[in-house]
């Protein structure tokens, strides 16, 4: 009998079927609905059969549009799952009043919030940034890949293994009911004990590893892989503000890293770092999280800066107002977010002097911030505005930012925010600069930058349902919340006594079924688009008289980008090119050198899953067997020198004899 | 900034936009650069955790402190058994600048040999601290204590598997420009490592052996 | 374009409902946060003086230079004015460089740490009045608020009288929780093993909403109180009621029974409270077996027990069960006088370290 209970915890670790949520309903049908449409999913791919299509070019594939691609994909299939706690908790906290205890008990509603901070933070609004990045960052530097292609293709797959790791939890186990940050003690195994927090640290160190490896190369590409001619202050925006961002990511992710480790050893070992007793202290936690979590904002937002940058000009028809100034304020931006990290808990008692100090500091921020906005002002002053949805995001993120901004600024006066802090309107503050900043940034990119990456644009009708939805209902959903901050309600609480909250709830409710509407009317715009691709294609490749450099190749641009590398002589290359009257060139092609597809990222990538998931249920050998073979794995794959090939010329040629057909029919 | 590609008034004379004769790609361009990256990102794991050890050193939670524990004749052994691997790595790739491969690997197997000595080192002082009570779950100083040095450790290990993977892989093909890029990497490693244990030494085993 | 002029308008009825809520924040009851509420406001129209012409321009902007309206001017190449550039740098910097004064000076004078100087605009502290000490413990998940100075405790509960300074000691029992009655004053968070401020006064009677303003698991959402402003005449009442009113005493071992993870606790008043208690609990020694916070620091800063030190553990029963994992037997540093050797460790401790003073026994 013994024997066989310590046989079974040898197999499955603590793993029992208990950890098999059969008894929430909420859950069987979410996971009904997940396998039915996973499994339609698969059978459409089994039918068409595109597996091998979707292996070889694009699981496998180095191509950093490609990958990009991907990356967006993985955001918006997880803004479905977080909007969808999003939806679940402004539905609790519209019931939950009185005797009503709502639909989700603390049990439940503790696990919603903080799976919803954490994916929308790593898994929407991290990988919809690292997909734009990807991107576009090479087509504007005039770069055929990124510096390590191989690396590339790893990075996305380990950010995939961290949403797969999160996913799991929602029908194996539980996730972490701590707050998406895990402040210890709570997190700490002693209040903690389940593996909702194991679940939250595997994942994010898996996604994290991705991270870091993807900030090192973009940052690589950009130092080392520009075009002739493209100096530092000749680059587009865009790619200053990734260049930032990848920084940051470099000198932030580690700390990230190192804490989660830290908060680990403290729950597998039994070490002191955030414990109670035996001289360990939670504080440092939480301000070493914070010294990652605050440039963390900055990593979303700068590279929604660069592409509010190019949509302005592009749409106003005008060179970027203030290039210099706008290089300087991306630069100090990226500085700053540094000195700021204690302003997310002055509460905690720090001192006058400390709490002034990173009060100041923070406000100091707004200033490069409001330079920038003033440059994009500025650009449209004597422009010829076209209202393309890019730039109708644009203008509703000038809007919405600039509240943002003045509530995060009454947010870093100390004494103001001991009033504010942890209220809900904290909570409105900070989706009112991620929803209004970093999301509207991405949909304005994905908006701008589709037409380049499949050659047909997306369909504006459904476009503007989809933006005035989300633009709507994010003020419905979000101004109340910062009117029940002023009225003192705290944030994470799944029940209210005072009834005459309850309107302002409700009133958020519906501003998220606004959104639900803006996210569906964008899933319809995709599906609506590719049906009317005919009719939407655009066969120039610059279909919004663009003045970067990705819009002088084709659309969709050929695995080499440039059939010849472009010489650059001002900041706004393509636009100059057109200006001078520069022809395409039509013959001269020689063979280029181009990385080999790998599939040692999925299979790396999903080695660490198996380790994570070994770790989360103290399956011991399985987290060992995973281990081991990862190492061996990427041994082995040191051993393979042939990584590259040339794209002989007959297929440049054929390549771009086929461009100068669409474009000489389309003129 | 660049002046040459600087162009003259519009019209005056004609400008090149592409590049019309490419003599090749260097892939390998990035990579120095990226790992040098990725070196600086693993220093920010140290700091991180010499932070830590700043804040918690001290709180023994009634226990041993560093002056009870730690070994300093150990210490300097372990010491210079690191430094003399780099000093050795220094000659590999001082061989491998010279094209000469055996002497090449002959180093590398002796810094391979070094790295071991220290790491196992460490693991009886591990060992031997554990033994005596004083495990990384006694105080929160061990825990920093241990976390900090033990990452270093690891580090090392890693650095002894890559090490051998390169002699394997330097024998197979030789001194070709690939292995010499990665030869060039793990150099940068090894001596990040080293440089990393000088502050090791200094501040959690010297400062905390006199305090 | 004509939807979004007249988003402003959409926003019309909000504004209405407004005027009709109970903005506590806006409204409070107590003189901190009354300075609290100006200083939201001050810095509010600050900001505005810059926000609102940014967001006119970009309206007007967005109008004049429509793409349908070629009678304004189009200037492709414009893109710098250096006037302009300074102007757009020194804007925000002239605000933030007001906003960054009243920063400093505000975040001083309101220092939670710092007892107040004032009873209401118009009332300074009179010399010589002692203010009120309430020691407040977050516990899992309810609030416990000890009167040193009156010997008595509640749970759930809180009252003071107006126009007496409080002076509030923080901590807690187990995770981290924020102590905070919006209309008395800002938040500040409930520790475990430290202690935070807060100095504040109430100024109206009334009975006001406290509550944890930082989510600490389960229970979070029903931990709160009433807090009670009362006339110094009430609140001698009160006090009385509580001595006289059979709650019974709250000592160690009923400190250890309160700690345990409940929800929705009823208030409870204890006539009679151990005076060391709040000590006990604030270096999580309440439980005799455990070695003080405070004694272990004291050793640590003088170098720690050295290795025999290193086996001074021991396995408590109760810290088992408060944990919320119930199951795992864990150990903690044992209390100096309660081990078998506990002579040899002091003797080694005041051989070696002769400055080191001794510890209490207790």
């Amino acid at each position: 009998m013994t024997f066989n209970a310590d046989f079974w915890r040898f197999v499955f670790g603590r793993f029992t079927l208990d950890a098999l949520p059969l008894h929430e309903p909420i859950l069987i049908y979410t996971f009904i609905g997940v396998a039915v449409i996973g499994i339609a999913l698969l059978g459409a791919i089994t039918y068409l059969k595109a597996w091998k299509y979707l292996w070889t070019e694009w699981f496998t594939s180095v191509d950093h549009k490609r990958i990009g691609v991907m990356y967006i994909v993985l955001g918006l299939v997880m803004l479905l799952r977080g909007f969808s706690d999003a939806i679940m908790m402004r539905a609790q906290q519209a019931l939950a009043f009185g005797h009503n205890q709502g639909y989700l008990p603390p049990h439940h509603y503790d696990q919603v919030f903080t799976a919803h901070g954490v994916i929308m933070i790593f898994f929407v609004a991290m990988p919809l940034v690292t997909g734009l990045m990807n991107f576009v960052v090479p087509l504007q530097i005039g770069a055929r890949d990124v510096a390590f292609p191989f690396l590339n293709n790893f990075s996305f797959w380990m950010t995939v293994g961290g949403a797969v790791t999160v996913m799991m939890s929602l029908f194996v186990g539980v996730f972490a009911r701590t707050g998406w940050l895990a402040y210890p003690p709570l997190s700490g195994i002693a209040y903690s004990p389940d593996v909702g927090v194991d679940y939250y640290i595997w994942a994010l160190q898996v996604a994290g590893v991705g991270t870091l490896l993807s900030g090192v190369n973009l940052i690589a590409t950009i130092i080392k892989m520009r075009a002739p001619g493209m100096t530092l202050m000749r680059m587009p925006i865009f790619v200053w503000t990734s260049l930032c961002t990848n920084v940051l990511i470099v000198a932030a992710f580690p700390v990230l890293t190192a804490v989660l480790a830290l908060l680990s050893l403290d729950r597998y070992v039994g070490t002191n770092f955030f414990t109670n007793g035996f001289g360990g202290n939670p504080m440092m936690y939480v301000n070493l999280i914070w010294i990652w979590g605050h440039p963390e904002v900055y990593i979303l937002i700068l590279p929604a800066f660069g592409v509010y940058s190019e949509v302005v000009s592009t749409f106003c028809g005008k060179r970027l107002f203030g290039y210099v100034s706008m290089v300087y304020a991306t630069i100090v931006i990226t500085i700053l977010a540094y000195l700021v990290w204690l302003h997310h808990f002055f509460t905690m008692g720090s001192g006058a002097s400390v709490n002034s100090f990173f009060g100041i500091t923070t406000m100091i921020i707004s200033i490069p911030t409001g330079a920038k906005i003033f440059n994009w002002l500025f650009t449209m002053y004597r422009g010829r505005i076209r209202f393309e949805l890019p730039m109708m995001w644009t203008l509703a993120f000038m809007f919405t930012f600039v509240i943002g901004g003045m509530t995060g600024v009454m947010l870093a006066v100390p004494p103001s925010d001991f009033v504010l802090h942890n209220s809900l309107f904290l909570v409105a503050h900070f989706h009112n600069v991620i929803i209004g900043g970093v999301l509207f940034g991405m949909f304005a990119g994905i908006t701008y930058w589709f037409p380049k990456a499949f050659g047909f644009k997306l369909d504006p009708f459904w476009g503007h349902m989809s933006f005035w939805f989300w633009v709507v209902g994010f003020y419905f959903a979000f101004m109340p919340l910062y009117v029940l901050g002023l009225m003192g309600v705290t944030r994470r609480l799944n029940h209210f006594d005072d009834p005459s909250l309850q309107i302002w709830f409700v009133i958020a409710a519906f501003g998220a079924l606004l959104i639900f509407i803006g996210i569906i009317s964008f899933i319809v715009q995709l599906v609506v688009s590719f049906i009317k691709r005919e009719q939407l294609r655009d066969v120039t490749g610059d279909p919004w008289d663009g003045r970067t450099l990705e819009w002088s190749t084709a659309s969709p641009p050929p695995a080499y980008n440039f059939a010849f590398t472009p010489i650059i002589h001002d900041h706004d290359a393509w636009w100059d090119m057109k200006k001078r009257g520069y022809t395409r060139p039509i013959q001269g092609f020689h063979p280029i050198h181009m990385p080999k597809n790998t599939d040692a990222g999925v299979i790396l990538a999903g080695l660490s899953v198996a380790i994570a998931v070994g770790m989360i249920w103290y399956v011991w050998w399985l987290a060992a067997v995973s281990f081991v073979s990862l190492i061996v794995f990427a041994i082995a794959h040191t051993f393979n020198y042939k990584r590259d090939f040339h794209i002989p010329t007959e297929e440049v040629v054929r390549t771009e004899a086929e461009r100068t057909r669409l474009l000489t029919e389309g003129a | 900034m660049s002046t040459s590609l600087d162009i003259a008034p519009a019209g005056s004379e004609p400008v090149s936009f592409y590049v019309a004769e490419e003599h090749g790609h260097h892939p390998e361009n990035g990579t120095l650069l990226g790992f040098w990256l990725y070196l600086m990102s693993d220093c920010l794991v140290f700091a991180v955790l010499f932070a830590t050890y700043a804040v918690l050193g001290r709180n023994y939670a009634a226990g041993p402190s560093g002056a009870d524990l730690f070994e300093l004749p150990t210490v300097a052994l372990n010491t210079s058994m690191l430094l003399l691997s780099s000093i050795t790595y220094g000659f590999v790739m001082l061989a491998v600048e010279k094209g000469k491969q055996t002497p090449a690997l002959v180093w590398l197997a002796i810094t391979g040999l070094f790295g071991m000595a220290f790491v196992g080192l460490e693991l009886s002082e591990f060992a031997h601290l554990i033994h005596e009570g004083a495990g990384p779950q006694r105080s929160a100083f061990l825990s920093s204590f241990f976390a900090l040095v033990g990452t270093h450790g690891l580090h090392v290990s890693v650095g002894i598997i890559w090490l051998i993977t390169l002699m394997v892989q330097v024998k197979q093909r030789g001194l070709i420009p690939e292995n010499k890029r990665r030869l060039m990497c793990l150099s940068m490693f090894w001596h990040f490592l080293d440089v990393v244990w000088i502050g090791v030494f200094s501040f959690v085993y010297l400062i905390g052996a006199l305090r | 374009m004509h939807l979004r002029r007249s988003r402003p308008i959409l926003l019309l009825p909000v504004f209405g409902l407004l005027a009709g809520c109970n903005m506590v924040t806006m409204h409070p009851s107590g003189d901190v946060a009354v300075q609290q509420r100006d200083l939201i406001i001050a810095s509010t129209l600050l900001m505005l003086l810059i926000i609102v012409p940014v967001m006119l321009l970009i309206a007007l902007f967005a109008w004049r230079y429509r793409q349908s309206n070629t009678a304004a001017t189009y200037d492709p190449e414009w893109h710098h004015s250096t006037q302009l550039e300074v102007a757009i740098w020194s804007a925000p910097l002239a605000i933030i460089v007001a906003l960054g004064a009243l920063t400093w000076i505000s975040t001083h004078v309101l220092d939670p740490y710092r007892p107040i100087a004032r009873i209401s605009p118009t009332q300074a502290v009179p010399q010589g009045i002692k203010p009120l000490t309430v020691e407040v413990v977050a516990l899992d998940w309810k609030w416990l608020f000890i009167y040193p100075d009156l010997g008595i405790a509640t749970v759930n509960e809180l009252a003071a009288p107006v126009d007496t300074p409080i002076a509030f000691k923080i901590t807690a029992s187990s995770v981290m929780n924020s102590f905070y009655i919006p209309a008395l004053a800002g938040q500040i968070y409930a520790m475990p093993a430290m202690e935070t401020k807060l100095h504040a006064v109430i100024n109206k009677p009334g009975e006001y909403e406290g509550f944890s303003a930082n989510y600490s698991g389960e229970g979070f959402s029903d931990m709160h109180f009433k807090f009670h402003g009362m006339s110094n005449a009430d609140f001698q009442r009160w006090v009385q009621t509580v001595k006289a009113g059979g709650g019974g005493a709250l000592n160690r071992a009923d400190y250890l029974r309160l700690a345990m993870p409940s929800e929705r606790d009823p208030v409870h008043r204890y006539a009679v409270v151990a005076p060391d208690l709040y000590e006990a609990i604030l270096n999580e020694c309440v439980d005799s077996s455990k070695m003080c916070m405070s004694d272990m620091m004291r050793i640590d800063a003088h170098g720690g027990l050295g290795l025999p030190g290193g086996r001074n553990l021991v396995a408590t029963d109760y810290e088992s069960l408060r944990r919320r994992d119930g199951r795992r037997a864990r150990t903690y540093v044992a209390s100096i006088c309660e081990i078998p050797g506990a002579a040899d460790l002091k003797s080694r401790l005041a051989q070696t370290r002769p400055q080191t003073r001794l510890l209490n026994d207790r």
